[in-house]
């Protein structure tokens, strides 16, 4: 007797605990494999790139903290460093130190979550994510003290940072970075050989070096290939090119060597700020800037490594007090390029895991 | 430090290996034509010199005459980055070459700008809307695409006559205030 079989779709999403958001995501079963996925966005879809057109510049800056609502900071510091290389402005010394302190505890948050949620796909409920949230808290708490907000900071601006670290701010980091070494032990002693991580995410979602470069993935996504491009190293920006610290790379490009490469990015991350904190300066945080900026007429890039990737600003000036063009390169978006090559041939289980290792946030994606 | 090529450097390495090409150097970027996009994106890709192996973005902008689709290359191992141009002097059907042969991490920002801007990639293997659904009437980044707001000042406007009824879903106001409930 023969079994007729034909392919089968499913629908994962858009809502769904381990889709990240609004994504949804449309395989082709035959039998338990997938045969073709196609990913379905938009459904967090903002406009924001055309309402930034009807903003001064300084008034896009929120808009900003909403796309990568994970990592405010860092999306607040490309869009400054972007307006900032259009305009000539020179950000101070102490300016830059706390770009680079908020920035580097951003990745530290953004990575608890990033591997928090990523367990939590292969299984593991959210006890590690609960565990790593404390940590988290902590680094919100110091976000709350100085800008007000623990998510959606808006703390960088055109020229600086908006406000200077109140007085229980160092106690406190410094309290935090004695404290991280030894969390990150714990963290990693608990799932570094965890059986059932290595069997649910070694092997999965695996990427060839080729495909990574000529995909333009950025982040631990192309670290996790093994190539060591990491833009506070390639392009230092903020005063990142002052401090030791090291670019942490897979070997395979499997969803395994992703999560290596972020944990070991917790540590790295430590590292700068035990430099960072210390060697704070004096002086002012910000330069006078008017509130309607006018950059001149003409186009600039810039880009920050932020915790999913190469976050880029491309704006066009045309003079005015609003940006003629305001366009996002969103890491999480250009990472989802290879999502078909990655689920392809795999259960419906591993694309989950695959699509929790890529680390999307679909605020950045819809934009 | 990433190295930004001067328009003149990627222009003269063009010139060494595609002679034929006209290529234009203006500040930090390089103007191409739509005609020679492929061969010059394959060039760049594959030159020993300029190694551009990475797409980095690509996005597009509408200058009321025209368009221009912007592609920010990067070279991984050599560290440098250049910025490719391409006008499009076509407002109602623009149609460039798309480059997912040459970069697949052209093919979701191809499919961004299509959608947001209305110019269609020949050669994109699955050319349709990814962030507005189907059915979608109008390309919302152009200029002429209005959009409720109370005193904006819109660059392009003046250029474009009054848009009919019909286009996108902000043509006109969708909503107007009840009746207060009147004191008796």
């Amino acid at each position: 007797m023969t079994i007729q079989t034909e392919p089968f779709i499913v629908n994962i999403g858009p809502q769904h605990p381990s889709t990240h958001g609004v994504f949804r995501m449309r395989v082709v079963l035959d039998g338990e494999k997938i045969i073709d996925a196609d990913m379905v966005v938009g459904y967090l879809h903002r406009s924001l790139e055309k309402l930034a057109e009807e903003r001064t510049y300084t008034q896009n800056i929120p808009f900003t903290d909403r796309m990568d609502y994970l990592s405010a900071m860092s999306n607040n510091l490309g869009y400054c460093m972007a307006v900032e290389k259009l305009a000539g402005i020179r950000v101070p010394e102490r300016g830059q130190y706390l770009r680079v302190i908020m920035a580097e505890l951003q990745r530290i948050a953004n990575h608890s979550m990033a591997i928090g949620t990523f367990i939590n796909d292969c299984g593991a409920w959210q006890t590690p994510l609960m565990w790593m949230f404390a940590e988290r808290e902590k680094i919100l708490d110091l976000f709350e003290m100085t800008c007000g907000a623990r998510l959606t900071c808006n703390y960088m601006r055109i020229g600086g940072v908006a406000f200077d670290i109140p007085d229980e701010f160092l106690p406190a980091v410094n309290g935090l970075l004695d404290d991280l070494p030894r969390k990150i032990d714990e963290y990693e002693k608990m799932l570094m050989e965890n059986e059932i991580l290595i069997a649910r995410a070694r092997g999965v979602g695996t990427i060839p070096r080729d495909l990574a470069i000529n995909a333009s993935l950025t982040g631990p996504m192309i670290r996790g290939c093994g190539i060591p491009f990491d833009i506070r190293k390639a392009d230092p920006y903020a005063v990142y090119d002052r401090f030791d610290f090291a670019i942490p790379v897979g070997e395979n490009g499997d969803s395994y060597d992703r999560f290596l490469v972020r944990m070991a990015e917790l540590r790295e991350s430590v590292k700068i700020l035990k430099q960072a904190v210390p060697a704070l300066p004096g002086g002012p945080y910000k330069v006078d800037v008017p509130l309607s900026v006018r950059p001149p007429v003409g186009d600039a890039y810039a880009r920050v490594e932020s915790p999913k990737g190469e976050l880029g600003y491309y704006i066009v000036s045309d003079g005015g007090t609003a940006p003629y063009r305001f366009h996002v390169r969103a890491p999480s978006y250009i990472n989802l390029s290879v999502l078909r090559e990655m689920v392809i041939g795999a259960s419906v289980a591993d694309s989950i895991v695959a699509l929790g290792s890529i680390d999307i946030v679909i605020g950045e994606v819809d934009r | 430090m990433t190295i930004e090529l001067t328009g003149e450097r990627v222009a003269a390495r063009l010139g060494e290996l595609l002679p034929e090409t006209r290529v234009e150097a203006i500040g930090h970027s390089v103007y191409v034509a739509a005609e020679s996009l492929l061969a010059v994106c394959t060039a760049l890709r594959d030159d020993a010199d300029l190694r551009m192996q990475h797409l980095t973005s690509m996005t597009a902008v509408d200058y009321i005459t025209h368009f221009e689709t912007v592609y920010h290359l990067q070279s991984l191992a050599k560290n440098h980055l250049a910025v490719l141009k391409c006008r499009i002097d076509e407002r109602d059907e623009p149609e460039i070459p798309s480059v997912v042969s040459v970069w697949y991490g052209a093919q979701l920002q191809e499919r961004e700008v299509y959608d947001l801007f209305g110019i269609r990639f020949t050669g994109h293997p699955d050319l349709r809307r990814i962030f507005l659904w189907e059915g979608f009437a109008g390309w919302p980044l152009r200029k002429d695409f209005l959009q409720i707001s109370a005193g904006a000042q819109h660059p392009g406007l003046p250029h474009f006559p009054k848009q009919e009824q019909g286009f996108g879903v902000l043509s006109g106001p969708n909503w107007t205030a009840p009746e207060p409930p009147r004191q008796s």
